[in-house]
């Protein structure tokens, strides 16, 4: 995963090298020192003639590992059917196993929360799998249930919600990293340059979503990528593939016939902590005000 | 994986209610404490120093070059919490060289470098004369130094003198600027994140750089008393009592300013405000009574001082006691910014309670090692460079 969440840096680093490069070459020449080959000057020559000479440039910025996708072309947004989930958290463990996760119950890239509404109580029980009833019911803080705890209440109404990045629009997380160790890509995911990121955890602050944790093995900070690793291949996050409800969408916005179009286009979506003005894009349905 | 790993850095914290999961470890722990706290010391000392280098206010002349000397002490150590804290400090230069313009954070080494500077420029302005005096009366390796640190000007005529003077007035001036810039900045580093309700408020770089003069002239009160003791000379009673005027002005504004933004907080009552009465109450209730009992104290004690026209050593030591309060409470506001705003829960549904390391990178021993580490490195400044009186001329 970092072969793909430090293309961005690498990208521009490698220019401004290959431009000093030549720049090098250039000055050896003029000042008749160095040893400099003839093919070596041929190529310094061909790019510095112009954009006649040179070859035609590519659209969008190479971007790592996969050369033959175009992050301009598409608009990644993610989905959450709060109607379907089963909190089976099938996608916790997955995300887990995907993208090497520490295996506790304090980091991660995706959660479920689960609310329920008892008779008489007008707030909901607020809980997730790292609730220490659930790491009890499940006899261990690296396998993740939810206990029966209210099956001898009167429950009025519950529902899952699963949590992760909202990848958002004017992402707060990006705005406070004082090296740009995290950004947005031109295809709308926010990724982390787990090489640049010196840990500061502003970011893991600045998040009003709790998405980011710190990860102590790496002693950066780490957060849901959408799988960007999966998603410029063509496949879908981990946690998607592997809900037995579809109550994970996933999706290229550009597309009008994309699961995620299809999904805005037919539900009563919302976004959470709208107030912030980070324009979130993980849209929301079956949720209620209580959700945050 | 990190060269620098932790001892015991990462203690996940008890809550109640709802917090996410990623919540139960508290990022920034007691060395962001720290930090602020460190800062806050050096602005304090600043502001005094330049009450007598820029307004030629006589009565701070026996602390002004001891305030210059504690502002570089403390501001030589506010960076090494921040570095201690991060993950990768062998990658902080890339703060500078590729600085992220939108990050609060990536203005630091531009801002605190900038007031390093200027704070080096005017201790050699201020110094200079003594630098040059010690140059020609020291021996050895110690005189070699004091030749470089002359960097080669040895004129000490009446129109050298005076252009020194003119300097340090100026860069006391624009020090001052300087050094509340420094200090509210550090204040908006928690003030502008909207993601944690008990840190997003206007108020919060104000109420950073009131409190930070507070503590800042309290250590001054009490680096003096302790190095006037320990030398067993006078303590300037117009002095003290010049300070106890600057302590209770400041004090008087921190302690409304703080008041109001409590007031405002709880008559908005916005939603999340019954998980803020639970922080007060529950988490930070020792911090928040220690920060309205040894300012209000203080305060009273302070306004009797100047009230009675309190003189000799009854005022000495009871500027002396007073600042160990004040110093003791801008310490507990600290904890109850960096730290509170933590154990309220992003959710507004829960609230968690910080426990700090003991050992570690993070932990408790080394933030205190960190804050002696400005006492000792002062204490070195002051035999290098005496701020006492002019060291004479060699005849």
């Amino acid at each position: 995963m970092s072969e793909t969440n430090t293309c961005k840096g690498q990208a521009s680093r490698r220019g401004f090298i290959s431009l000093l490069g030549k720049m090098c070459a250039t000055t050896a020449v003029c000042s008749g020192v160095g040893t400099v080959s003839l093919e070596s000057l041929a190529a310094a020559a061909s790019s510095a003639a112009g954009p006649a000479a040179a070859p035609a440039k590519p659209e969008f910025p190479v971007s790592g590992p996969v050369p033959e996708y175009d992050w301009t072309k598409h608009r990644w947004a993610f989905g959450v059917d709060a109607t379907r989930c089963i909190g089976c958290l099938r996608c916790v463990e997955a995300c887990k196993v995907e993208n090497n996760v520490p295996f506790n119950a304090q980091d991660f890239r995706t959660w479920v929360e689960r609310y329920v509404y008892l008779e008489g109580e007008d707030k909901p029980r607020v809980d997730s799998q790292c609730d220490p009833v659930n790491i009890a019911a499940a006899e261990s803080a690296q396998d993740y249930r939810f206990s029966n705890r209210y099956r001898n209440e009167k429950v009025t109404k519950s529902f899952f919600v699963p949590k992760l990045c909202n990848h958002c629009e004017n992402p707060a997380c990006v705005q406070v990293c004082p090296v740009g160790a995290t950004y947005k890509t031109p295809d709308g995911v926010v990724l982390i340059d787990e090489k640049y990121c010196i840990g500061c955890r502003y970011c893991v602050q600045a998040c009003p979503y709790g998405a980011r944790y710190f990860n102590e093995e790496t002693q950066t900070t780490d957060k849901c990528t959408w799988c960007y690793h999966r998603i410029t291949k063509g496949l879908k996050p981990a946690c998607v593939d592997v809900c037995p409800v579809q109550a994970r969408v996933f999706g290229d916005l550009n597309d009008p016939a994309s699961d995620i179009s299809l999904f805005i286009r037919s539900h009563q979506i919302s976004v959470l902590k709208p107030w912030t003005g980070n324009g979130p894009h993980v849209f929301y349905n079956g949720i209620d005000g209580e959700v945050s | 994986m990190g060269a620098f790993m932790p001892i015991a850095d990462f203690i996940v914290s008890p809550y109640s209610g709802y917090v996410y999961p990623n919540e139960t470890v508290v990022p920034w722990g007691v060395l962001i404490v720290i930090y602020p706290y460190i800062t806050g010391l050096v602005a304090g000392a600043f502001i005094v120093s330049s009450l007598y280098h820029t307004f030629r206010m006589e009565s701070f002349k026996p602390v002004a070059r001891l305030a210059l000397l504690s502002a570089l002490a403390f501001l030589s150590f506010a960076p090494a919490a921040l570095l201690s804290h991060l993950g990768h400090p062998e990658r902080s230069v890339e703060a500078i060289w590729t600085a992220h313009w939108t990050s609060a954070f990536a203005a630091f080494a531009y801002v605190a470098g900038f007031y390093a500077i200027l704070l080096v420029l005017e201790i050699w302005f201020a110094f200079r004369v003594d630098i040059v005096a010690m140059s020609q009366t020291s021996k050895g390796a110690l005189g070699r130094l004091y030749r470089i640190l002359t960097l080669g000007s040895t004129d000490v005529s009446e129109h050298a003198l005076a252009y020194d003077r003119k300097w340090t007035q100026v860069l006391a001036a624009v020090g001052i600027a300087a050094a509340f810039g420094l200090h509210g900045y550090v204040g908006f580093v928690f003030g502008s994140l909207k993601s944690r309700e008990w840190w997003s408020s206007d108020l919060m770089p104000i109420i950073f750089i009131l409190s930070a003069v507070v503590s800042g002239v309290a250590v001054l009160v009490l680096v003096y008393v302790v190095s006037s003791k320990v030398r067993k000379t006078a303590i300037d009673e117009n002095c003290m009592a010049g300070l106890a005027r600057v302590l209770w002005g400041f004090l008087l504004v921190t302690i409304v300013v703080e008041t109001l933004e409590y007031v405002e907080m709880f008559y908005r009552r916005l939603e999340g405000i019954a998980m803020i009465k639970q922080l007060i109450a529950g988490p930070i209730s020792t911090g928040i009574a220690i920060q309205a009992l040894f300012s209000l104290l203080p305060f009273a004690i302070v306004t009797m001082l100047l009230a009675r026209k309190v003189r000799g050593n009854a005022l000495i030591g009871w500027m002396s006691v007073s600042s160990v309060l004040l110093m003791s409470a801008v310490l507990a506001m600290r904890w109850n910014v960096v730290i509170g705003g933590q154990e309220l829960s992003k959710t507004a549904k829960g609230v968690l309670t910080y426990i700090p390391g003991l050992w570690g990178r993070e932990g408790v021993v080394w933030a205190i090692t960190l804050l002696c580490g400005s006492f000792v490195f002062l204490w070195i400044l002051a035999r290098l460079l005496p701020p006492w009186e002019r060291v004479r001329m060699s005849e």
